[in-house]
């Protein structure tokens, strides 16, 4: 084969090579600027009524979800890993709170109802907490460790599994960056 | 049960596509015509079984079916029926299900028109054609399946992305994959001619309409997308140098350049590898463009975009190019003992610059849509390259491509004589200056008078090159009307006449993107009820807010009187639509159009009680020309792709014959 024709051949490759790079890298993690550093404060008007308050819970691991009722099927999916996990820990200084993202409000209550959730749910009106916190998209779940810096940030669906591993740790205070 | 009936026919239409490759290379291979046959009815059959399945998916979207979870994604209850229609290309599933439907119907056509001809060369290209669709329907089968059930049902959908809920957006997809799926069977046929040998112009005359409608959608597609960026998603321009729009403007440059080239192996048998490297390089660009806004690998809107896709794309793209490459490689001693260059000055030359500027505009694309997967491979971190960096390499390049698109079609083939040149472009070269010298009394803008030189230089060539036309005309048939000495120009040379109006078309939509982005006006104001606002030749004052709660929308607009030398021109409602599911407001933009310019009003914030609003006004001039432009392309387009008298082949022979014949015999034979 002459020269010329194996270089046609290989001209391909570096093109390849570098979409396989690029397919490669990890498209999922978008690390948050936010890791390690003060967790941003809100309050939550919650749909049962009263007010969730980040800063009243210094002191606990707080774990924060957002969802949707549209976000099909990955909110539906982590919906029962997140109540089971919250029946877990509720009495071991670990507070859930679930932030409704643009949503309308009779769809978001009939989701609460289908998956009996009992820990502190609200609408994320004007959207400040995900603004605040950078949600790139439904469900994301973020944990905030006992001195109230932002420990973890996860994108896409939980587990169960993820949800105690990562609750274990900052439990047992490890409070270090992930 | 609407989701197993379609995943069955995915399977069914997969199986049929595998088999039908199989019988058509084994026909081909053994000389059984039969099994041939059989190929060509499996294509059918697999038109037959895509376009059930779309069918059914168009069926489960009317119906709000959400246990379907494409429905449930695309819909939600009252959707108007059309957009619940059109949401089949509303998300990737659908869009893959609506490629697979055109492909099977393009693959169908091919059969049915061409089946008897090129016997040899057909077999090879329908397998090509096959196995494209074969891998379009694995990854509907396996890792996008549109049928996908869900569980549990939710009681509602969530919805088009709002911004997709615009007339433009119906067609823009529907017109890019014409455009991509057409440069699928140049592409089989290219294939076909390697495997088989048969590399004359065959496969080129063969494909030559699919070229020129795949080039034609594509650039109706890429206008469409234009348009609604324009008037729908508000910031005031029309190309933004996104990835998403360089993944349809890089095959876009490919199939330019190529639908040109073609036209040197037909009259000239030159550049035979050229072309169909060319080819394969335009299809290979249709599938990356696919992958580029599907694997999520340049920006990555959607954390959850299915990236296991990306790696089958990837694999087919691989696979394909290295066959293709390694046909043309097993061809190359083949490919030799073509004709080569007479001189520089000759049509041949300025069809090659072209090809060559084409192609380095396209590689520079290519390199700043790459740039943050490169920047990451190389640095490790993530920088992406913007509007300046494309502008800036492709401006200059553009016009070198605008003054060839004069030049091109009127140089003499194989050896310009001096006095070629100066019979066509000395009055185009004066054109140009005066023009220059006009335009520079009102403006010293250099891009601006480059711009308008280099247009009126190409459009002084058309309208000279149809002058001479009609005068030949006339001249061979005295009495005859000046319109019906045109019209016989365009029924006799479709292609070339079809082929300037195209070109006079591109000089106009140019002209638009020259003046419109090197003399625009912007302005952010803030208005009080009652207050007049002055922005270029315009007072407006705000009249006040009016609030709607639509069904599925509520909307804010604001009302201002557009007024000009005092007097009332027109009133602009520039407004903000609110969607339930949707974080963002979206820009109800108010554009008041003319041909000279377009005022354009994007409301930025407005008071609760509608006292006072915040927004940004722009005078764009001359952006109508980009559209009109379009039109003429389409006009022009359209002349060239409708059948004419079969006689092209025959002139070709006689132009053989002759040896090298002067310029004019070609330009006037008037039967090409």
């Amino acid at each position: 084969m002459s020269v010329k024709k194996f270089f046609i051949l290989v001209s391909a490759t570096p093109v390849l090579a570098l979409l396989a790079y690029g397919l490669s890298r990890d498209l999922g993690s978008f690390p948050s600027p936010l890791i390690g550093r003060e967790a941003p404060s809100f309050a939550l008007s919650l749909f049962d009524g009263g007010t969730f308050s980040l800063d009243e819970h210094r002191g606990k691991v707080v774990v924060i979800n957002v969802w949707a009722s549209w976000c099909i099927p990955a909110c539906y999916n982590e919906a029962p890993a997140l109540e089971a996990a919250w029946q877990r820990y509720r009495e071991r200084d670990v507070v859930f709170v679930g932030v409704n993202y643009q949503d309308r409000e009779a769809a978001a209550r009939e989701f609460l109802a289908r998956f009996r959730h009992t820990f502190p749910n609200g609408p994320d009106l004007g959207s400040r907490v995900s603004i605040a916190y950078g949600v790139r998209g439904v469900p994301e779940t973020f944990f905030i460790d006992r001195d109230g810096r932002l420990a973890h940030r996860h994108v896409g669906e939980i587990s169960f599994d993820v949800l105690m591993q990562q609750i274990e740790r900052l439990l047992n205070g490890a409070g270090g960056l992930s | 049960m609407i989701s197993q009936l379609g995943s069955i026919l995915l399977i069914t239409a997969l199986a049929v596509a595998i088999y039908g490759i199989a019988a058509s290379v084994l026909g081909a291979r053994l000389q059984r015509w039969e099994f041939v046959a059989s190929a060509y009815r499996a294509v059918l059959w697999l038109f037959a079984l895509v376009t059930v399945a779309a069918l059914l998916l168009v069926m489960a979207l009317v119906t709000y079916d959400f246990s379907i979870a494409y429905v449930a994604r695309n819909t939600l209850r009252g959707t108007p029926l059309y957009y619940r229609v059109t949401a089949l290309w509303g998300s990737l599933e659908g869009s893959l299900l609506l490629w697979q439907w055109l492909l099977s119907l393009f693959s169908a056509a091919v059969v049915f028109s061409q089946g008897r001809k090129i016997r040899d060369l057909m077999p090879y290209a329908v397998a090509i054609l096959l196995t494209v669709s074969a891998f379009f329907l694995f990854i509907m089968v396996v890792p996008a399946n549109p049928f996908r059930a869900q569980f549990p049902v939710p009681p509602d959908g969530r919805g088009l992305n709002p911004l997709l809920l615009t007339t433009s957006m119906i067609f823009h997809p529907v017109f890019l994959y014409l455009g991509f799926v057409g440069f699928t069977i140049p592409f089989a046929f290219a294939i076909g001619a390697l495997v088989t040998g048969r590399l004359g112009e065959e496969w080129i005359v063969a494909t030559r309409r699919w070229t020129l409608m795949a080039w034609y959608f594509l650039t109706v597609g890429i206008l469409i997308g234009g348009w609604w960026a324009y008037t729908t998603l508000g910031w005031g321009g029309y190309w933004a140098w996104d990835p998403v729009e360089n993944a349809s403007f890089m095959p876009w440059l490919m199939g330019t350049a190529f639908l040109h080239s073609i036209m040197i192996q037909e009259y000239r048998q030159m550049l035979k590898t050229w072309n169909l490297t060319l080819v394969i390089m335009t299809f290979m660009m249709t599938l990356f463009g696919t992958f580029l806004t599907r694997s999520g690998i340049i920006s990555s809107v959607h954390a959850f975009s299915n990236s296991s896709l990306g790696a089958y794309f990837l694999l087919f793209i691989g696979l394909l190019l290295l066959f293709s490459l390694a046909a043309l490689v097993y061809r190359m001693d083949d490919l030799r003992g073509q004709p080569e260059l007479d001189s520089m000055l000759s049509r041949e030359t300025t069809f090659l610059a072209n090809n060559v500027i084409l192609v380095v505009i396209t590689l520079t694309v290519f390199l700043g849509t790459m740039f943050p997967v490169i920047a990451e491979a190389v640095r490790g971190v993530r920088v992406s390259v913007g509007a300046p960096f494309f502008n800036k390499v492709t401006v200059p390049l553009a016009y070198l491509l605008l003054l060839l698109m004069g030049i091109g079609p009127l140089i003499a083939w194989r050896r310009a004589s001096w006095d070629n040149l100066k019979r066509n472009f000395t009055y185009p070269t004066l054109a140009a200056a005066g023009t220059a010298l006009i335009a520079a009394l009102w403006t010293r803008n250099p891009y601006a008078l480059i711009t308008f030189a280099v247009c009126a230089f190409v459009t002084a060539t058309i309208v000279f090159e149809f002058y001479k036309g009609v005068y030949a005309r006339r001249k061979l048939a005295p009495g005859t009307s000046v319109l019906r000495a045109l019209w016989t120009l365009f029924t006799r040379n479709r292609r070339r006449y079809g082929g300037f109006v195209v070109h006079f078309g591109v000089v106009l939509t140019i002209l638009g993107i020259a003046v419109s982005s090197n003399f625009a006006v912007e302005k952010e104001v803030r208005v009080t009820r009652g207050e007049t606002v002055q922005v270029g030749d315009y007072d407006l004052r705000y009249e006040g807010m009016r609030a709607y709660d639509e069904v599925y929308r509520e909307v804010v607009w604001t009302d201002f009187t557009v007024m000009r030398g005092g007097r009332a021109i027109a009133t602009l409602s520039p407004g903000k639509s609110f969607h339930p599911n949707e974080q963002q407001p979206i820009a109800q933009v108010g554009i008041r159009s003319t041909p000279w310019e377009d005022l354009y009003m994007i409301l930025g914030a407005v008071e609760q009680d509608g006292s006072a609003a915040t927004l940004k006004i722009l005078v764009n001039p001359m952006v109508m020309w980009i559209w009109i432009g379009g039109a003429i392309i389409t006009l022009g387009a359209l002349v060239t792709v409708i059948p004419g008298r079969p006689t092209r082949r025959s002139a070709i022979a006689a132009s053989e014959a002759t040896g090298p014949a002067p310029a004019r015999t070609l330009e006037y034979s008037g039967s090409r």
